[in-house]
């Protein structure tokens, strides 16, 4: 039997329609936006100025702080303005403006297709590379990856999981990239087995993807220690704590890290990253994207510059349906409606679907009869149903006891929902001032 | 069969009249004081227990009224001036000097003068709705319009107008307790100072943005161009952060910005309308 994570979890229509499409390079754009935060943690400080010329990785802000990241230039060209720019939720933040000058690269970027096996860099090296290059977590969460390699003392890595698992419908970005660029996402593994110091690593991948469990496993046989695992569909399986309770049976406790049960999970997207930074010194300024949707006339998955507008991206692959009910940016389960279409790429955008009228709106609200399917469907054993009530009642002390901020936010609960009722959208309220509340305590 | 009624009866007085006395002395030993004076000024006040006063409820506030030495930062704001001085009498203390105060909203974001670029279709919460995007409008500062104001409000004072979809305040009826000023997750009432007629001149923009952008938003924002902070006599005018705010308490209600303001972000509420400049012309003639 194939080995998955044992509470919760639903099954939602797979959908992968770009999965046999190949990737494609988007031409580069006339003009990009850059936004200065595309990571957790604090924003870049831009370290370009108007007017400046900047070539194709060049660093245009560097990160603040431990937990930032660098954020590097998609495109050579001139500074047009320093300025704000909505992002997909249409809160305003600061970006770098580039009007593009062709695609000018800086000379350090080894540019061949030649896959580099050998490493040269020690594992402090590799770290600091990781952070030079602005590399972050590509499976959405965008976490600066050398915070995660960075293993502080006392604790130790015993084993590094590759997310492949790429359990969200629709999306195909890892999938496609697995069968690609397989042998560099197992050198960037490998890269990364060396700054972590670990000699096991373990790749997940949902058994929907046999292709790519079939070729991941026959390349990795040629490298040492790196084992490819099949695991059973089932969302959100690609969720970190999840993914170690299928692959190894560790649990990580209740407000802890993966790191306290000896593991640290990356993304295949990450691993590739990696691996550019690491042995082609190509720093994180594109990413695939797969562009998809019922109705959408040419899906496909694309390696996107950051910065590039979404409506470009769109047009590429064929123009917005005349149905479009919203277009959402991340997977269906829990990516977020964009709110315009000029919004740029950046780093954590891992797919743009566009969803038709019918499919978009949500069903009328009925009263919760307690039927406990989303507790059921919950993987962290939560009582959404009661962390709901207590979010719409404002009684934040009684849902921090209720472990609110437990909740990944994965929507399975809102997805099982059969009276429709908003329940992550009120748990998301409730986490975040329950997580207010606690910083502001920790102050006194 | 009489003997055993008898008997009953008796027992049954004997153990109540030794409970009455073990209870008689029990309450004697664990009685709790209490300053008669709480109940009183617990009569004078609401019971709204709206809690616009900082405390829990109307009681808690009567205790704090009896317990303080001076009515400083005390008050009861739906009672008002005549409650606090009725209480100062019964404690025999000064009343505070307190202005009356009422709820303005400070937006005028209605689909007219903000267009909407997208949909929302979530949970009809402001506080869901702002904690996931920036609005249906192009600015992400102004009024969501589902309403936190006025579910919060317990007067009835507050109703969201279908036309403009912004909060309407009945100054007749707002307490100015402060609910809606704490559920609004977007900080768009403010407390102002009463003026006499219910006169009211005030910056409704909450737009931090530049000019530019704030203006492409919404047709009535605020732009920060100053042109009322150089035309005010008084410096009631500041600008912060891109904003412009009139200070209530150093404002003469000469509506001078109201007729510079480029945007009409400023608005001038139960005034008199005015007159031509011709007819005050023709008025000076007679």
């Amino acid at each position: 039997m194939l080995k998955t994570f044992p509470t919760g979890g639903v099954h939602p229509p797979e959908n992968k329609l770009t999965a046999a499409i190949p990737i494609e390079y988007l031409p580069v754009p006339p003009s990009v936006v850059i936004p200065l935060s595309q990571h957790i943690g604090a924003p870049a400080v831009p370290v370009v100025s108007k007017g400046d010329y900047i070539r194709t990785g060049q660093v245009i802000g560097t990160g603040k702080g431990f937990v930032s990241a660098n954020i590097h230039s998609s495109v050579s060209g001139k500074v047009n303005k320093i300025d704000f720019v909505s992002d997909s939720g249409g809160f305003k933040q600061n970006a770098v403006y580039i009007d593009a000058e062709g695609d000018e690269w800086l000379d350090t970027i080894d540019r061949s297709k030649e896959i580099k096996r050998e490493i040269s860099l020690s594992g402090e090296d590799i770290i600091k590379k990781c952070l030079e290059s602005g590399i972050v977590g590509l499976g959405g969460a965008t976490f600066p990856s050398h915070v995660k390699l960075s293993v502080p003392t006392g604790k130790k890595c015993e084993v590094l999981i590759i997310n492949g698992v790429e359990c969200e419908p629709y999306l195909t970005s890892d999938h496609r990239l697995m069968l690609e660029k397989g042998e560099e996402v197992l050198v960037g593994v490998t890269i990364l087995m060396k700054a972590l110091n670990v000699s096991r690593a373990m790749i997940g991948i949902e058994n929907n993807k046999p292709d790519a469990i079939g070729h991941m496993s026959e390349l990795a046989s040629s490298f040492s220690g790196i084992s490819v695992h099949p695991l059973k569909v089932k969302y959100p399986q690609g969720a970190e704590k999840q993914l170690i309770k299928a692959l190894t049976g560790r649990e990580v406790p209740s407000g802890k890290l993966p790191l306290d049960v000896g593991a640290v999970v990356h993304n295949v997207g990450t691993a590739f990253a990696v691996y550019e930074a690491v042995q082609k010194n190509k720093p994180l300024f594109e990413r695939v994207v797969t562009v998809t949707g019922t109705f959408v006339s040419k899906p496909g998955n694309y390696i996107v510059r950051t910065g590039t507008p979404l409506s470009l991206l769109i047009e590429a692959a064929g123009g917005i349906p005349e149905n479009t009910g919203k277009i959402i940016n991340g997977g269906p389960m829990m990516g977020k409606a964009v709110s315009n279409t000029d919004v740029p790429v950046v780093k954590g955008m891992s797919g743009v679907i566009l969803v038709p009228f019918g499919e978009s709106v949500r069903k009328e609200t009925e009263p919760c009869i307690r039927c406990a399917k989303c507790v059921e469907a919950c993987p962290l054993n939560l009582e959404p149903y009661l962390l709901m009530t207590l979010s719409e009642r404002s009684l934040f002390e009684r849902a921090e006891n209720e472990r609110i901020t437990d909740c990944m936010e994965c929507g399975s609960c809102s997805y099982t929902c059969p009276a429709s009722r908003p329940l992550l959208d009120y748990i998301r309220l409730g986490k975040s001032t329950v997580i207010r509340m606690a910083r502001e305590r920790n102050l006194k | 069969m009489s003997s055993t009624v008898l008997i009953t009866i008796i027992s049954l007085s004997l153990l109540a009249f030794l409970s009455a006395v073990i209870l008689y002395f029990v309450a004697q030993k664990f009685k709790v004081y209490e300053d008669p004076r709480i109940d009183e000024v617990q009569a004078l006040l609401p019971a709204a227990n709206c809690g616009g006063c900082g405390f829990a409820g109307c009681r808690n506030l009567a205790e704090a009224l009896v317990k303080a030495d001076s009515f400083e930062g005390l008050s009861c704001p739906v009672g008002g001036a005549p409650v606090m001085a009725e209480a100062a009498r019964i404690l025999g203390k000064t009343p505070p000097v307190v202005d009356p105060t009422v709820a303005v909203l400070l937006c005028n974001g209605s689909p007219e003068n903000r267009p909407r670029t997208s949909h929302y279709d979530g949970a009809m919460e402001c506080r869901i709705s702002n904690s996931l995007y920036a609005g249906d409008t192009d600015c992400s500062y102004g009024c969501l319009g589902y309403g936190d104001c006025e579910s919060s409000c317990k007067f009835d004072a507050l109703h969201i107008d279908p036309v403009t979809l912004l909060p309407v305040i009945n100054d007749d009826k707002c307490v100015s307790c402060g609910a809606c000023v704490k559920a609004c997750p977007r900080h768009l009432i403010e407390l102002r100072k009463k003026a006499k007629k219910d006169r009211k001149i005030y910056v409704s923009c909450s737009n931090c943005d530049k000019g530019g952008p704030a203006r492409r938003a919404c047709k009535v924002a605020c732009i920060a161009c100053s042109k009322c902070v150089k035309v005010c006599a008084f410096d009631a005018i500041t600008i912060k952060d891109n904003l412009a705010y009139i200070d209530a308490k150093k404002c003469t209600f000469c509506r001078k910005c109201v007729a510079e303001c480029p945007t009409n972000a400023i608005l001038e509420i139960n005034f008199p309308p005015r007159k031509e400049k011709a007819e005050v012309a023709a008025e000076n003639v007679n």
